[in-house]
């Protein structure tokens, strides 16, 4: 992965998530926040997690995207003559936003030593084996150190799925 | 293999979760603050896979499995949430739904 190309894909991933915050009409925020979760997959094939990028791809651009998009045109919303908060209230956000960005990146250029490995002292990423990040290990892991939880996450898709029926559900009366 | 440093990708998230942070800031229409949400919990997602990559630990990867399930259910229920907010108020704007406001 040459660095050039990973800027490119970096400034096309934040142009596209700014489009998402900035665009007045929320169906274009909406296929924006699409373009941001396929350039994310591609992120993910360019760090050895093949799985993820397709989950990636078929969960959320394939499903949530699509949710959104469908209660967006169910809504029928009219036009906003005011997308955006008060000035006041932006420069503040627009303040808070660059310290915490500030915090977060003085954190993350000096990670924590998470780990005694040949990269961790580098900050390079070393060679990982083939299968590494492929169905079969992630399920290995899943099914095993993981088992409880990816079992109670069956029960909150229950609860999520009944939920949301009641939820959305109009009033017998 | 890659020759770009661990810390351009923890970066580039931090990066594109203040960006959502922002938008839950500055956006009125509550459809948009919940994308925002969505890209927030895309950039924690980048920041897991690629300590997952840097460290050679599954374990990354399948706390990503999860988060993916939970924003599932919370885009299901919070969609729910609301249109009833929509069918009663007629309005998803942030601004006019202060009836829980001190």
């Amino acid at each position: 992965m040459h660095p050039v190309l990973f800027l490119i894909l970096a400034a096309l991933l934040i142009v596209s998530a700014l489009c998402v915050v900035l665009q007045p009409s929320p169906v274009r925020s909406a296929l924006s926040l699409v373009v941001t979760l396929f350039l994310m997959a591609v992120t993910f094939l360019l760090l050895d997690a093949q799985l993820v990028a397709a989950l990636q791809v078929v969960v959320y651009a394939g499903a949530i995207v699509v949710l959104f998009l469908f209660v967006i045109m169910l809504l029928n919303l009219r036009d906003e003559p005011r997308a955006l908060a008060r000035l006041g209230t932006q420069a503040t956000a627009l303040v808070l936003g660059s310290l915490f960005l500030l915090a977060l990146i003085r954190f993350l250029v000096t990670p924590p030593k998470l780990s005694a490995s040949a990269s961790a002292a580098t900050g390079m990423a070393t060679p990982v084996s083939a299968d590494f990040g492929s169905a079969q290990v992630l399920a290995e892991r899943l099914f095993t150190h993981y088992l409880l939880a990816f079992e109670v996450t069956s029960v909150l898709l229950l609860v999520a799925i009944i939920g949301a029926v009641v939820l959305a559900k109009r009033k017998l009366v | 293999m890659t020759a770009v440093p661990i810390s351009w990708y923890l970066i580039l998230g931090a990066v594109l979760f203040t960006i959502g942070t922002l938008g839950v800031l500055i956006r009125r229409n509550v459809i948009v603050i919940f994308l925002s949400i969505e890209v927030m919990l895309n950039a924690v997602n980048l920041v897991f896979v690629s300590l997952s990559r840097h460290l050679h630990s599954m374990d990354g990867q399948v706390i990503v499995f999860f988060v993916m399930t939970v924003a599932a259910a919370e885009a299901a229920v919070g969609l729910a949430i609301i249109i009833t907010v929509f069918r009663n108020r007629q309005t998803v704007n942030v601004d006019e739904l202060n009836l829980l406001r001190w």
